[in-house]
């Protein structure tokens, strides 16, 4: 049994747990588990955040706090485009997509780490995401909830999104299911759902053992509800592997089939840097790029004041930045064959428009901006010091994050140059496009945090797994082994 | 009502619980050899080799959710040709009513929706669940299940059970305790 220190004295400062194995065990050989953890100390370190036996540091409120206030900055900001419609916005013609489409992208693209953590990790083998894999599908789940609002409120009369849906109605008029924009709904839709339930089935045993370690009614009453009654039998273990298994499967090329499906709302259409078959390949490592950025900023707090270094390690960051390092190179391989094929193809419009943006355009500074971003400051991250410092990998990932936003800016704003010099424009966001867009970053703080308190951050059962044997664990997971 | 309060009160089974997943999964090797047929081993992780030793090799998860993709995709398939090839035909940019390779990523996204939440559905009908009670909740030390501790249960259901030879039969496992669940 655990040592268990009794955390609080009535009226006193609560004691600090401890949470260290009676036995003294071996470091992990791969240096993913650090600490000295048994089943038990492993389990009650990462619940005790949820029955709040923790005690709630002072950064949770303020980060609570930052994302409640900008939250009210979104109930303000759609308040007002819905009275006043999508003219309060900066989109005009010809730039008709502007930063709601910028975000919708950003947004969506950071969710995809999640899965990428979750889901193809999980394919391969690599035990090191059983750290991250809670915490970032959570972040898939709050950052699609971001994402999908933007294309919602673009629409200008969002109360009639049902008729985007093969919804037999009495105007007998169906959507359009040649456009990609109708594929964009299924594709969005879908992927909440499944990172939802893929999400759920991975807390089922979860909640089940805040259930049975709940401090009060209320807690075992609502954590008993959400484990559905889960018991840890082994014929639902194999049932519920199985399914892991199956969606991690499935979930790899939805992942994938959406930001395809995402960049081919721009690829589809005939704009000059639009139409290009680099997209969708480009998009989808722009995607893991953006995610893993956040994941690692979401990561460094979590360390930091939950204390979670036990258990993501120096090891996982480091691994997170090098993901991010490598999709970085793949997202600059992109940029140079969106160069290169404007100018190889001969094609006017497209070495004009690629002339626009990277020299006489009035968007320049943004491409250039994005260059640097994305481009030069992630090369720190060759050295091997600075990645293991928190602090530049923190700014780094800042870097990636604005570097990801200007990406997808300079794309939509591609549209201020077309074919014909009588139909260009120029494009500025207003104060209300701002607003909306810290609005969801409002949201996606706010959620998180909440997420982060009352549900396990990571995941108790598959680190429980990872545990080396000799610690009560099965050395690694073994899902692929035994899902049957 | 007639009382049965006089009667034994009945039992669900017999819990023994063990330490490690190694010695479970022995335990369990060990009953089914015995003979043993109607039992269940509790974990707080999975562990594979419990559910083949309860003679469950393979689950049915996958012919599920198999079924449940074909379903998704077919009807996504269909559904679109009907109604912009058939039931509104619409024309867009002169291709033809049949135009199937754009109707590819709505079919692949209905699959993939269909194939999950059929998986999921038929995990919970498979296992009973919500069944938010249950005998074993009423033993105390079950609460460590999910915790650091492995359990095994013979239940009574099982043709060969019997209080006493089978309390008998898992104490020779060398568990950490046996206990009588009651119903």
């Amino acid at each position: 049994m655990a040592t268990v220190i009794k955390p609080t004295t009535p009226g006193g400062p609560p004691a600090a747990k401890t949470y260290s194995a009676p036995t003294q065990f071996a470091p992990h050989p791969e240096g993913l588990i650090a600490g000295n953890h048994d089943l038990a100390t492993l389990g009650d370190k990462i619940a005790d955040v949820s029955i709040q036996v923790t005690p709630t540091p002072r950064a949770w409120w303020m980060f609570f706090l930052l994302g409640f206030t900008l939250l009210q900055g979104l109930v303000v900001g759609v308040g007002y485009l819905l009275y006043m419609g999508t003219g309060v916005w900066g989109i005009n013609q010809p730039v008709a997509w502007g930063l709601a489409i910028v975000n919708f992208v950003w947004w969506i693209g950071i969710g995809h780490a999640g899965t990428l953590i979750s889901a193809i990790l999980l394919l391969m083998h690599q035990k090191w995401r059983t750290s991250l894999n809670r915490f970032a599908e959570a972040m898939t789940i709050f950052a699609v909830m971001c994402a999908g609002m933007f294309p919602l409120l673009h629409m200008g009369r969002p109360w009639l999104f049902y008729w985007l849906y093969p919804v037999p109605v009495n105007f007998g008029a169906w959507p359009q299911f040649r456009s990609p924009l109708c594929w964009d709904v299924f594709a969005v839709t879908t992927y909440f759902t499944v990172s939802l339930v893929f999400w759920y089935i991975g807390l089922v045993p979860d909640f089940a053992v805040l259930r049975d370690v709940a401090r009060n009614r209320l807690q075992r009453t609502v954590y008993g509800m959400l484990s559905m009654g889960w018991r840890g039998s082994a014929i639902h273990w194999r049932r519920y592997e199985k399914l892991y298994l199956l969606l991690a499967g499935l979930g790899t090329p939805l992942v994938f089939s959406v930001h395809t499906i995402v960049s081919f709302d721009f690829a589809v259409s005939i704009v000059p840097l639009w139409h290009a078959t680099i997209f969708p390949p480009f998009f989808v490592a722009g995607a893991i790029f953006a995610g893993f950025a956040m994941v690692i900023w979401l990561a460094v707090p979590l360390r930091q004041f939950y204390g979670m270094k036990d258990f993501i390690t120096n090891k996982h960051m480091d691994l997170c930045a090098k993901v991010m390092l490598g999709t970085g190179l793949l997202v600059n391989y992109g940029y140079f064959c969106e160069l290169w094929m404007s100018w190889y193809s001969h094609s006017i419009y497209e070495w004009d428009t690629t002339l626009q943006r990277i020299w006489y355009g009035p968007y320049a500074w943004a491409y250039w901006m994005l260059i640097l971003t994305n481009g030069v400051i992630p090369q720190l991250l060759w050295v091997d010091k600075l990645r293991k410092n928190m602090v530049v990998l923190f700014f780094v990932a800042l870097s990636v994050h604005i570097g990801m936003w200007f990406e997808r800016y300079v794309i939509v704003i591609t549209l201020s140059r077309d074919h014909l010099p009588s139909s260009w424009g120029r494009y500025a966001p207003t104060e209300w496009d701002y607003m909306l867009f810290a609005g969801t970053i409002g949201l996606f703080i706010t959620l998180f945090s909440l997420f982060v308190r009352f549900v396990p951050m990571l995941s108790i059962t598959e680190m429980r797994e990872l545990l080396p044997t000799a610690q009560g664990g099965r050395d690694g997971h073994a899902v692929m082994e035994n899902a049957k | 009502m007639t009382s049965t309060l006089d009667e034994t009160p009945k039992v669900y089974g017999l819990l023994a619980e063990f330490g490690t997943a190694d010695e479970l999964v022995h335990a369990t090797q060990s009953a089914a050899a015995k003979g043993f047929s109607r039992m269940d081993g509790y974990s707080p992780y999975p562990v594979g080799e419990v559910a083949d030793a309860l003679g469950f090799p393979r689950s049915e998860i996958g012919a599920i959710m198999f079924i449940g993709g074909l379903c998704g995709a077919t009807f996504g398939f269909v559904m679109q040709y009907y109604l912009n090839g058939i039931d509104y035909p619409l024309n867009v940019g002169g291709k033809p009513m049949f135009s199937w390779p754009q109707f590819a990523p709505i079919t692949w996204e209905l699959l993939v929706l269909t194939a999950s939440l059929s998986g999921v559905i038929g995990l919970f009908a498979l296992c009973g669940l919500p069944q938010p009670n249950h005998p074993l909740f009423n033993v105390p030390q079950f609460a460590r299940a999910t915790r650091d501790r492995f359990f095994l249960c013979v239940e009574a259901t099982d043709p060969q059970f019997d209080l006493t030879t089978t309390r008998d039969f898992l104490d020779t496992l060398k568990p950490l305790s046996v206990a009588e669940v009651p119903e």
